[in-house]
């Protein structure tokens, strides 16, 4: 009888847990962050979160390298000699075709065309043209895949980033990585499934904004966790002053006692619920500051990375951290690193930029396939826009500057299920306008999704009267670059 | 014996059923069909509002319901004269022949077995169950009627019902509620204790909790109306007002900051203040809204009238360089016209922008003639770059004048004047047109302002052509939301659910109500009271039903593991700002002070830096001192782009747009805050101090640590533990004395000597084991 009861409210909990989060499959699967002991443990409920792969999933974990400020095109993944010839130029109307412009060159005269500063050779099997400034990412060029072919809706960074990250330009919309959590949940227990880290690089930066992490209409439990480089790797994760584990235990113990008899008292399952949070928190506060302890890292595993891989902070270590989170089971892992916006002094903004990212994004790569981890963890970089063939300004000598441009841009993609060794899509001579396999933001999250074992179309979460994907009302597989 | 079977039926529900979207339709509809339903049966007499719309609603309408541009084979069901039409390809069928379903082609459609034919198609991922087929097949059996949905016919008071006087109902309220848990075989509670109902109501009013001295206060009244009379002393605690204040501020997506990228500054605290003024002045709900929609608009409007327009400039600005005017000016308008359809008329708006709605009856043009009504503003959408402006013309300005004689309620110590956003109408500035896919240089037919037809005509000779037009069309008796929307707002508030479940969606697509008559009961009384608020809320807190104890028993689960009939009080924890307040008062440390610049208080490191791009007034986090670190948690200030963690994790709202309701969520990193954040340590080191230096047994010192905070006295069994915990605490203590004044450094707040500092520390140490409790953070 007593068992009978116990069970009994088990599933009180289950259900009353499963409506209370908005009915869909992937609440259930929160659950495995939530409690998975008590519901999702042995039972055959566990099977929950995987009846919603509608493929078997070619990835398990994401680790999203964001390009915060959009880096140009034109001087990473896509050769346009034309442009070196054509240098001073104006841009022709009919490459243009009336394209909108943002405020910061719609008022400019001439739109004098320039090519790159930094020289392109071909790498790999594929032959892809890459930019000198990227030496490192040219020697795993048999590993990605360049879609050359990407496009977004907006120009002017706000819309382009939430666009690339929750689906929409306006709107509290879920974020792609509380999406995944939504549909997926964690692998580890005793981490978040959706985890954030920032780094700042020494160009022209923009900033991040907490929507792109955000949870949206879904419950909070699946809002980015930011881990930072600081005391607190997690936010609040420290014991106070004075306080050891022992001492914590010690009060957790005491805390499980009350709480028992509350329930007792109220039959209220969330009371339980709470006392497994407590629980699990005791047990992030060990397993959290492992994770995030690089000094155990091998020489090897540094020299891949780049010495900056040891300075916490920086997009070097958020690379290494974004590794051992990933293996750690973490379900996605979004990286922003700022500082792409060369609206003006792009030559020495570039070279910059790419000195900071260039090894640690290439000895991402490396270090994941030594470990068996490539085939299952999808790795993307890429920014939110492209950058106009066109000076913003004049061309002042050597130094120049480009503006933002929608209509196409270069991003990379590896592992996961991704084709490796392949370029996708060509751009015009003029790498202004795409001439044959364009790539929408849409798409881009189909495909993703796709990898993940999710049929984007069906991810869907009912909010306020109607049904949303992360991929509202379009978005197109790219089964090009899928292996 | 049945539970196990219901569990069951639900458990394969999901193994079953292949999409994320069909499991979602599923359990929705387990749970909101009346207890007949949900064991697979069909009602004696169908209702198409209660029934069948939400089936065809959920699984048609997306095809072959309003939005007259996705329609399929030009056929619609959700007007009666689409339905009953005759078949395009066959004349001499209908789609429905009332009376006759197996001469109805609907019927014949969703039986089939043959995939080209059987609709909703396999490729909508969409599909009935049979027991809503059989619904259908009813329904149509016995005339297919049709009827307007519920919420766009204006409630009319229905007859109380009769209940059941040993279950001591107090006021209709009750009759309601007791008469429908009679019928589901369910019986109310026994009333709460006095100590649980005290903390209940004073957490519900002025979310602050009673004072030992309350507490002993109420115990001793013997009176018949001594709970009354709490009830009416809280609602005159101008703290009532803050409280209130918080859940608008939701609505009215109210921050400190313009809300995209470099994220600069704003001052729109004054109309905050405002806002706390009105509710504690009492205003009622429909001068309330006419202020807030129009007060601009008013004969003279005095600088108050002004200030409460606000309302309408609360949504993000940009002020990112490069951005294209219009395209932002557009953003703006849209914002305030789906802002005032949730928050006041709870229609999803918003999905008429770009289409036809797809299943209320609000079409783009409906839509464009909303945004009409917000769309005369001279405004641009770019001012300019980071920290341009802290408030965007048109804009008001109040100063120290202002404060010491009409804006009385302001709590402004600067002698500068500050400059808050309002509302403005130029006539002539532009014609309002419709956008072709919402896109903003998409323009097509000019429009002009209006509602949308189906909620209630827009009678141009009632209504001015306005937003002061709007706002009476607002409070017409005959409109049918406004007054619903409100009261199951507040309901939604006390209780934790709406009588709609779905607060800010009253269309079709939203849930059914609970106790349709209640709602429509409360409505017709709220607005016949004048629209008074507090009279209203003291109906609520003071009707059995929500004196009710939070007890529950497994028959309760089996019979309603929702409580949605209220068989008992549902145990909700404190919003993010709430827990703060109570754990602040309870060690004596809160400043009271009302209204004034938001403040800064104790934040991690790096929040805001780890962000920006290090432009604007914002780019730094610089930390309040003294007082303002005491405040209550509404004045936290709300950078939009990083808002303060600790209550975000606490489910606060980002304050992005318009948050009808919060989710409740139950996460480690909520444990880690309660345990770790300063602001809480430092509590509990004062109350640990002060309590050290009272001249009390220990026993006393813990029995009144546990009071303050749970506002119970501990029970005996509780005070063994408490008492054995303190004691083990206090020896370790004693053993590390280090340690222990390591622990008692927590806070700026001054420190108080004490005479024995493992005393305190273990003091300290039990009172963060008592915040930590479940039950302190529960209503």
């Amino acid at each position: 009888m007593e068992n009978q009861e116990k069970q009994f409210r088990l599933n009180v909990t289950r259900r009353h847990f499963l409506t209370k989060a908005g009915l869909g499959f992937g609440s259930a699967a929160l659950g495995s962050m939530l409690f998975k002991d008590q519901l999702f443990g042995a039972d055959a409920q566990s099977s929950i979160p995987l009846g919603l792969a509608q493929y078997a999933p070619k990835a398990k974990r994401i680790i999203y390298l964001f390009q915060n400020g959009a880096p140009s095109q034109l001087e990473t993944f896509d050769y346009k000699p034309l442009l070196n010839k054509m240098h001073g130029e104006e841009l022709p109307a009919s490459i243009r075709m009336g394209q909108r412009l943002t405020g910061m060159t719609a008022n400019q005269e001439k739109f004098p065309l320039v090519g790159s500063s930094f020289g392109f050779s071909q790498h790999g099997k594929s032959g892809a043209w890459i930019s000198e400034l990227f030496p490192n990412i040219a020697s795993i060029a048999d590993d990605i895949c360049i879609v050359k072919t990407m496009n977004t809706e907006a120009i002017n960074h706000d819309p382009a980033l939430t666009f690339f990250q929750t689906g929409a330009q306006q709107g509290n919309r879920p974020s792609m990585g509380a999406w995944m959590s939504y549909g997926l949940g964690s692998e580890n227990s005793n981490l978040p499934s959706y985890t954030v880290l920032l780094s700042r690089g020494r160009g022209n930066g923009q900033g991040v904004y907490s929507k792109l992490w955000t949870n949206g209409f879904l419950d909070s439990v699946h809002q980015g966790v930011v881990f930072s480089s600081g005391d607190d790797p997690v936010l609040y994760l420290n014991n106070p002053e004075g306080h050891d584990k022992q001492s914590r235990r010690d009060m957790l113990d005491q805390l499980a006692k009350f709480n028992a008899e509350a329930f007792d008292n109220f039959g209220d399952p969330e009371i339980n619920t709470r006392i497994k949070q407590y629980e699990m928190s005791y047990r992030m506060q060990s397993a959290v500051p492992e994770l995030t302890d690089l000094s155990k890292e091998s020489d090897n595993t540094i020299k891949m990375y780049g010495p900056d891989c040891l300075v916490p902070g920086t997009y070097a270590a958020n690379c290494l951290l974004a590794r051992k989170l990933s293996e750690s089971g973490v379900r996605f892992v979004q990286l922003y690193h700022q500082g792409w916006d060369t609206h003006g002094n792009l030559v020495n903004d570039m070279r910059m930029q790419a000195e900071d990212v260039d090894r640690a994004s290439a000895g991402l790569i490396k270090d994941l396939k030594q470990r068996g981890l490539l085939d299952e963890t999808l790795v993307i970089w890429g920014g939110e826009f492209g950058r106009t063939n066109y000076c913003q300004g004049k061309i002042d000598g050597a130094n120049y500057g480009r503006d933002h441009h929608p209509k196409c841009f270069s991003i990379w993609m590896a592992g996961g299920g991704i084709k490796p060794g392949t370029v996708y899509g060509e751009t015009d001579e003029f790498g202004y306008n795409t001439i044959k396999d364009p790539v929408s933001v849409h798409d881009f999250h189909a495909t993703v999704l796709h990898l993940m074992g999710i049929n984007h179309e069906q991810l869907t979460y009912r909010h306020l009267g109607r049904r949303y994907r992360l991929t509202d009302v379009a978005g197109q597989v790219v089964n090009g670059i899928i292996a | 014996m049945m539970i196990p079977i219901q569990l069951k039926k639900a458990s394969k529900k999901k193994i079953l059923v292949v999409s994320a979207g069909l499991m979602l339709i599923g359990l929705t509809l387990y749970f909101i069909t009346s207890g007949k339903e949900e064991e697979g049966g069909v009602p004696d007499v169908v209702d198409f509002n209660f029934h069948v719309r939400p089936i065809l609603s959920d699984r048609c309408f997306k095809c072959h319901g309003p939005d007259a541009n996705k329609r399929q084979a030009n056929l619609r069901l959700d007007t009666e004269e689409g339905a009953y039409a005759a078949l395009k390809e066959d004349p001499s069928k209908h789609i429905i022949v009332p009376g006759d379903p197996m001469q109805s082609a609907l019927y014949a459609r969703l039986i089939t077995a043959d995939t080209a034919e059987v609709m909703p198609p396999p490729s909508s991922n969409l599909s009935l169950t049979k027991n809503e087929i059989e619904i259908i097949k009813k329904w149509i059996a016995q005339g297919a009627k049709y009827k307007k949905h519920w919420s766009f016919i204006a409630p009319v008071r229905p007859k109380v019902p009769e209940a059941d006087e040993d279950l001591n109902p107090r006021n209709p309220i009750d009759h309601f509620i007791f008469t429908t848990l009679d019928k589901v075989g369910l019986e109310p509670n026994a009333e709460a204790s006095k100590e649980a109902l005290l903390k209940r109501v004073s957490m519900d009013i002025t979310g602050l909790p009673p004072t030992i001295e309350q507490q002993e206060r109420f115990l001793a009244d013997k009176s018949p109306n001594a709970y009354e009379k709490i009830v009416d002393e809280l609602l005159a605690s101008k703290h009532y007002g803050e409280k209130m204040a918080i859940q608008w501020m939701d609505l009215a997506r109210y921050a400190d900051s313009h809300g995209y990228q470099d994220d600069g500054l704003r001052t729109m605290w004054p109309w905050r203040d405002w806002v706390i003024h009105a509710f504690n002045s009492n205003y009622p709900y429909s001068k309330f809204l006419t202020w807030q929609l129009a007060g601009d608009l008013l004969p003279n409007p005095s600088k108050e009238q002004l200030l409460a327009t606000g309302f309408n400039r609360n949504h993000k600005i940009t002020q990112e360089g490069g951005v294209i005017d219009e395209e932002y000016r557009i953003e703006y308008v849209t914002d305030r016209t789906n802002t005032v359809g949730k928050a006041f008329m709870a229609i999803t708006l918003e999905c008429a922008k770009c289409h036809d709605h797809k299943y209320d009856p609000v079409s783009q043009k409906d839509y464009y003639s909303m945004f009409a009504f917000f769309d005369k503003v001279p405004e641009k959408g770019l001012v300019g770059t980071i920290d341009a402006s802290f408030a965007d013309p048109p804009s008001m300005k109040i100063s120290t004048a202002d404060v010491s004689s009409i804006l009385a309620f302001i709590n402004k110590k600067d002698t500068m004047d500050v400059s808050v956003m309002v509302m403005k109408d130029s006539v002539g500035i532009r014609e309002t047109q419709l956008l072709r896919r919402g896109v903003y240089d998409q323009k097509a037919d000019t429009v002009q302002m209006a509602t949308p037809a189906s909620i209630l005509t827009y009678n141009p000779k009632k209504y001015e052509q306005n937003r002061l037009g709007l706002a009476k069309w607002m409070i017409d008796p005959q409109n049918p939301l406004t007054a619903r929307v409100y009261v199951n707002r507040i309901w939604h508030e006390l209780f934790g659910r709406g009588l709609v479940k779905t607060s800010g969606d009253f269309g079709m697509q939203g849930e059914l109500p609970s106790h349709p008559e209640l709602l429509d009961w409360l409505a017709v009384e709220f607005r016949e009271s004048g629209w008074d608020i507090k009279k209203l809320i003291r109906l609520i807190v003071t009707s059995s039903t929500y004196r009710q104890s939070a007890q529950r028993t497994s028959d309760k689960f089996q019979k309603d593991p929702d409580n949605k009939y209220y068989s008992f009080f549902p145990r909700l924890r404190l919003s993010a700002e709430l827990q703060r307040d109570l754990l602040l008062t309870a060690s004596g440390i809160l400043n009271p002070e009302i209204g004034g610049p938001s403040v800064k208080p104790y934040q991690p490191k790096g929040v805001w830096e780890a962000t920006t791009s290090g432009r604007g007034e914002l780019a730094k986090y610089i930390q309040d001192k003294g007082d303002k670190l005491y405040r209550r948690g509404l004045y936290n200030f709300i950078k939009r782009t990083a808002p303060p963690p600790a209550l975000l994790i606490m489910d606060a709202s980002t304050r992005d747009q318009c948050e009808v309701t919060r989710s409740r969520t139950n996460t480690p990193l909520q444990a880690l805050v309660l345990m770790n954040d300063p602001q809480l340590l430092e509590a509990a080191r004062v109350l640990a101090q002060r309590t050290s230096n009272l001249n009390l047994s220990e026993d006393q010192k813990l029995d009144r640590l546990f009071r303050l905070v749970l506002c119970r006295k501990a029970n005996e069994k509780e005070m063994k533990m408490l008492k054995g915990y303190y004691l083990q605490e206090k020896n370790k203590f004693i053993q590390q004395k280090d340690k222990a004044e390591g622990f008692l450094k927590a806070g700026e707040f001054e420190q108080i000597k004490t005479k024995n500092i493992a005393e305190t520390a273990a003091l300290m140490q039990v009172n963060q084991m008592i915040f930590n409790l479940d039950e302190t953070t529960v209503k």
